[in-house]
């Protein structure tokens, strides 16, 4: 295990742990979410559970792109990918991920074209090097990433370039926490908002959930005092009855977003009626597609896509741990039938699932970087 | 998937405002300047970078910050294999692959206590 040297202003680190313990106290049960699989990676990665006070409990939430993709959809877009002269470009993270007939990698091993890229905008430039193929770009992530595959859809107009489509897995936030919320099982007393996804959507969207729902959620930063200082004002929020929408990660997130961001969304996609959520179900108005205007651009306007379902296995409770009902390691299946090497569900599947962070640092005591040495 | 990257802008192509010429602690690479529309860059200027797009102006002082998360979230290695993959550089490397998805969950430095 590694300590300290690390962790900057350590002693504003354990001021914050000091005014938790304080404002916590002891009368009562916190339950927190956050939203982002990032947060989950650094909450696992730093051992903030360690250093909380028990009456804080976090809760993990639905914000792992890869995670909530379902199996179906990988089935979908791998099935496209198996038209002759087709080259299935997709980011590093999807390449292990499983669908019913093994994942993207298995299936290169098998013959498929299959690329890693670190941009929609090289899948762009692959579908320009190779203008006897169709490259298929297979696009997941939240408002993070969809802001850069609209653009990339405008340029491929733009410049008429017709061997190149996108296979569309965007996801919206906001639609997923209704859902978490609108749950009967699910109580939670705030959230801790998405660092990355806010540069992109701003602070403004997360309003409905202060008022409306009455919790209060605080855009957070990464680090650890970012995330100690965001519990800090939700605590203090909660203590004063208040709920309102505070930005602690101001440095990278402007209360507005990023409108050119927000117009090249716009310009290419439209909400789909529903989507489904491995895990989590169907959600109304959870996900993007891409609009007429567009549809030659579009893998499923363009080619026929068989829309495959796939049950997850009922033994894996992944609905139960993203709502956080059980902890990962309380799910039957997890460290035995599902690892990070072999995943079953969802969360699983990537760094930044909780099943998979809590499999690496909790139950493999991987590489921790602890705090408790110094608060 | 939700990395940022800090990049200080180096160049902006002369025939092309969108296309620009970043450092990323000594690596350069093209990135796409098109979501920054409103608030354009110039050389000089740091960006947060995800997936060859700057999503935002940082100063410099968040921008050696977030290096330095990245370096504690034991996200480095992955920030740099991104941004050394930016413009199909390095696309046929599904051997590093196998080497990032190890390191990517920490497994390969783990240390059992």
């Amino acid at each position: 295990m590694k300590y300290v040297d690390e962790f900057r202003q350590p002693e504003l680190i354990s001021r914050a742990v000091n005014e938790i313990r304080r404002l916590a106290g002891t009368d009562r049960h916190y339950r927190m979410m956050e939203v982002c699989g990032g947060h989950t990676h650094a909450i696992y990665r730093f051992g903030l559970k360690d250093i909380l006070p028990e009456n804080i409990e976090l809760i993990h939430g639905p914000g792992c792109p890869v995670c909530v993709l379902p199996m179906g959809r990988i089935d979908d877009g791998l099935s496209i990918a198996q038209c002759p002269d087709t080259i299935f470009a997709a980011f590093g993270d999807m390449m292990r991920v499983p669908g019913t007939q093994g994942s993207p990698l298995e299936h290169k091993a098998r013959g498929m074209d299959v690329r890693i890229v670190y941009s929609p905008a090289d899948a762009l430039k692959l579908a320009r090097l190779n203008p006897d193929k169709h490259v298929m770009f297979f696009a997941i992530g939240f408002e993070t990433t969809a802001p850069s595959t609209a653009l990339v859809m405008m340029r491929a107009k733009a410049e008429g370039l017709r061997n190149f489509s996108v296979f569309c897995n965007h996801v919206t936030i906001i639609p997923a926490i209704r859902a978490i919320l609108d749950s009967p099982d699910m109580r939670l007393d705030a959230f801790i908002g998405p660092g990355h996804v806010s540069t992109v959507i701003g602070c403004r969207p997360y309003e409905w959930i202060a008022q409306n729902e009455g919790k209060p959620i605080v855009v957070s930063g990464f680090e650890p005092l970012d995330m100690l200082q965001s519990i800090v004002m939700l605590l203090r929020q909660l203590k004063a009855g208040e709920a309102k929408v505070e930005n602690q990660y101001k440095r990278v997130v402007p209360w507005e977003g990023n409108r050119a961001a927000l117009r090249a969304m716009a310009e290419v996609f439209q909400l789909r009626p529903y989507f489904e959520w491995r895990g989590l179900g169907f959600i109304s108005q959870s996900a993007l597609r891409i609009n007429e205007k567009y549809a030659e651009w579009d893998a499923e306007q363009r080619f026929d896509v068989p829309g495959i379902r796939v049950t997850d296995p009922k033994a894996a409770q992944c609905g139960e741990v993203l709502k956080g009902v059980l902890k990962p390691h309380q799910c039957k299946l997890f460290g035995r039938e599902c690892t990070p090497e072999h995943p079953v569900g969802a969360l699983m599947v990537s760094s930044e699932g909780s099943c998979a962070a809590y499999h690496s640092y909790e139950h493999r005591k991987a590489a921790m970087v602890s705090l408790s040495s110094i608060v | 998937m939700c990395l940022a990257i800090p990049g200080k802008i180096v160049e902006i192509a002369a025939d092309n405002a969108d296309s620009a010429l970043v450092d990323v602690v000594g690596v350069r690479r093209k990135i796409d300047l098109g979501l920054l529309h409103d608030d354009r860059p110039v050389p000089g200027d740091w960006v947060l970078i995800h997936v060859g797009f700057a999503m935002s102006k940082i100063s410099e002082h968040d921008a050696l910050d977030q290096m330095n998360t990245l370096r504690m979230l034991g996200e480095i290695d992955g920030a740099m294999q991104e941004v050394q993959g930016y413009g199909l550089e390095e696309t046929d490397d599904f051997e590093l692959l196998d080497d990032v998805g190890l390191k990517h969950l920490d497994i390969k430095d783990a240390k059992v206590n």
